[in-house]
């Protein structure tokens, strides 16, 4: 169980309050509420389509929401633009990774560290920010090497495994020095023993940061996530710890509901086997 | 070895010192070819010199900020324009009216940029290209309407005479090259002279944030926007340099032309710009550097290969164009990633590549 001593019921870093988001007739999101407290991983689940991914644009301002409002540390900031997130401590990966391939590791999460960089123009174009450089670069291969990819440093994106693939993404979201990371499904396509390490990770990670999980794998999101909030067909169906959320008829009825359609059926299989267990 | 190396070292490490020392033997080697050069390759080394400036400001704008441009010989009419009509005014007797003439061609040139550069910022790939094609027709038909650019016929640009130069400067050309400096390689040294110090900036820029932040941008926009970088103003910046360059070089053009006139700015310069930036390898500035010199001495080499075969003076200048596409056809057909990035590939597998990522 989670649980690292963190006291998870302060006030809330991080309030999403009746945020509706509607694209032409559909509702993607239907008031949706939900709080992060600091040091805390809140998990978001719920089957495909279910709006996970579109809450995380609202959050990162790439989706501009019909209702409701964003609030950080009590604060309202729902007109942000995406480019001013990092600044207000905001970090995300995205489910597609997005690196930038034609970019060395290193210069991957030293463009992760931008926002703490002093030098602008003026000092590049006489070329004497490398000093500012240096720093950031320390930074980096700090970051790298508590993620244990530190030897990659100088190679690209492109020639490396998966997994590390990922570790470069969550490199360049952790190395800005986050209050709230936004992790969109960081779980797939890792092998069991490479989730277990995930997990570790996740879970080290709420020494500095609160952590917002959308992911599919039942095991992990129980695991790592001191709270849960379920989303189904754009509203919230359930909120609570993972025992409860585990017990709840009504998160169950969803999954089932939608094993039809959707390949969800090894959810609901991790959902069952948890709750037997 | 080793007390070289440690000498090495710390100005390796350093870009801004890296850059100046290459860009300082870049120059004394220029210089004592152009001294030792005649008067016809004195041109060809002039015109190499003010093809790279803008060559290098187009590559990093497409091969860095991936903004692709077909305007960038409309600038280059903006920026020799504005020198001529500066020259114009201040007579153009002294190296201070050429260098007075040169920094208004680069702000005209910076404002041109970003007012060109903030709409360009919203568009992506064909869009950007179709936008800045339409200054590339744009701009000599303005000039051909208004009479204060000379319509049809254009206007004379006047350079100071090589004798009128400050005597330190004469005595300084001798000193090195044992030659005395006379038009021709006044042109020539001034071209390179700025071209060093074109690529120092440019090469430092690269290096830096801000370089990095234009790569960020290229590669992926929306992770570059979550590291907190604001897309429109990291392109407008790019755009913005990238234009300052072409205004430089353009105003070297028009110095060395000594004829500012609409027919020279034509779709096929912004079209050439593009193709020794592709040819030399994109991103790369001694890519650009390689075409540019492709740029300046092709003509003459062209010209040359078709009279040997028999064909008439006529008849030969229109090789150029010919032999210029099929050199494009093989380098992209072979070296996709252009001559710079092969021969990195290149080293990087032989076994003498111990060669380090360079932004050269």
């Amino acid at each position: 169980m989670p649980g690292t001593g963190h006291d998870v019921q302060a006030s809330p870093l991080f309030a999403v309050e009746g945020v509706s988001v509607r694209f032409g007739g559909v509702r993607a999101l239907e008031d949706v509420s939900l709080e992060v407290a600091p040091h805390e991983v809140l998990g978001v689940i719920g089957p495909n389509g279910a709006g996970k991914t579109t809450l995380f644009n609202v959050v990162c301002g790439f989706v501009s929401p019909a209702e409701g409002e964003l609030r950080l540390r009590g604060e309202k900031i729902h007109a942000l633009r995406p480019h001013q997130l990092a600044g207000h401590g905001i970090a995300r990966t995205l489910q597609g990774l997005g690196l930038f391939e034609r970019m060395t590791v290193l210069d991957n999460v030293m463009v992760g560290a931008d926002r703490l960089a002093r030098a602008g123009f003026v000092r590049g174009l006489l070329g004497i920010g490398h000093r500012d450089d240096a720093r950031l670069a320390a930074k980096a291969r700090e970051v790298l090497g508590e993620l244990g990819i530190e030897s990659y440093a100088a190679r690209y994106p492109g020639s490396l495994p998966y997994p590390i693939r990922k570790k470069v993404a969550l490199a360049r979201a952790l190395v800005a020095e986050p209050e709230l990371l936004l992790l969109d499904e960081p779980a797939s396509g890792l092998s069991a023993e490479e989730m277990t390490e995930l997990g570790e990770i996740i879970t080290g990670l709420t020494e500095r940061t609160a952590v917002m999980l959308v992911e599919h794998h039942m095991d992990l999101v129980m695991s790592v996530c001191h709270r849960i909030t379920v989303l189904d067909f754009g509203r919230v169906i359930a909120a609570g710890t993972p025992d409860e959320i585990r017990n709840d008829p009504a998160v169950l009825a969803a999954y089932l509901g939608d094993q039809v359609e959707h390949d969800d059926a090894a959810e609901v299989h991790a959902l069952t086997v948890a709750e037997e267990a | 070895m080793e007390r070289l190396r440690s000498i090495i070292r710390p100005v390796a490490s350093v870009p801004l010192a890296r850059h100046l020392v290459v860009a300082l033997v870049a120059f004394v080697v220029a210089m004592a070819v152009i001294g030792s050069s005649s008067q016809y390759l004195q041109t060809r080394y002039a015109e190499m010199a003010y093809f790279a400036i803008a060559a290098g400001g187009l590559t990093l704008l497409t091969g860095l900020s991936g903004q692709l441009s077909l305007g960038h010989g409309a600038l280059m009419a903006v920026g020799a324009y504005a020198a001529t009509l500066v020259l114009e005014r201040t007579g153009g007797e002294t190296l201070a009216d050429v260098f007075v003439a040169l920094l208004v061609a680069i702000a005209v040139c910076a404002v041109v940029g970003v007012v060109v550069g903030v709409p360009a910022a919203r568009l992506h790939g064909p869009y950007i290209a179709g936008a800045t094609l339409t200054l590339a027709v744009a701009v000599p038909r303005l000039a051909n309407q208004w009479e204060v650019f000379g319509g049809e016929q254009g206007l004379q640009v006047s350079v100071p005479r090589a004798t009128d130069l400050p005597a330190w400067i004469q005595d300084l050309v001798w000193f090195f090259t044992a030659v005395e400096i006379d038009q021709y390689s006044f042109l020539a040294y001034l071209g390179w002279l700025l071209l060093a110090i074109t690529f120092v900036a440019l090469a430092n820029l690269s290096r830096s944030r801000v370089g990095r932040r234009w790569r960020a941008v290229r590669d992926d926009d929306v992770s570059a926007e979550l590291a907190g970088i604001h897309l429109g103003r990291a392109r407008v910046v790019a755009f913005t340099v990238s234009a300052m360059a072409a205004g430089l070089a353009g105003g070297l053009m028009a110095m060395n032309v000594r004829l500012t006139a609409p027919g020279a700015f034509t779709i096929t310069l912004s079209l050439t710009l593009l193709a020794a930036v592709v040819l030399g390898g994109l991103g790369s500035l001694t890519g650009a550097l390689i075409g540019a010199g492709v740029l300046a001495f092709l003509p003459k080499f062209a010209t040359d290969l078709g009279e040997s075969v028999g064909l008439s003076a006529t008849q030969a200048a229109e090789v150029t164009p010919v032999v210029y596409g099929l050199v494009l056809m093989l380098v992209i057909l072979l070296a996709p990633a252009g001559i710079v990035g092969s021969l990195r590939t290149f080293l990087a597998r032989s076994p003498l590549g111990s060669t380090k990522e360079k932004t050269t």
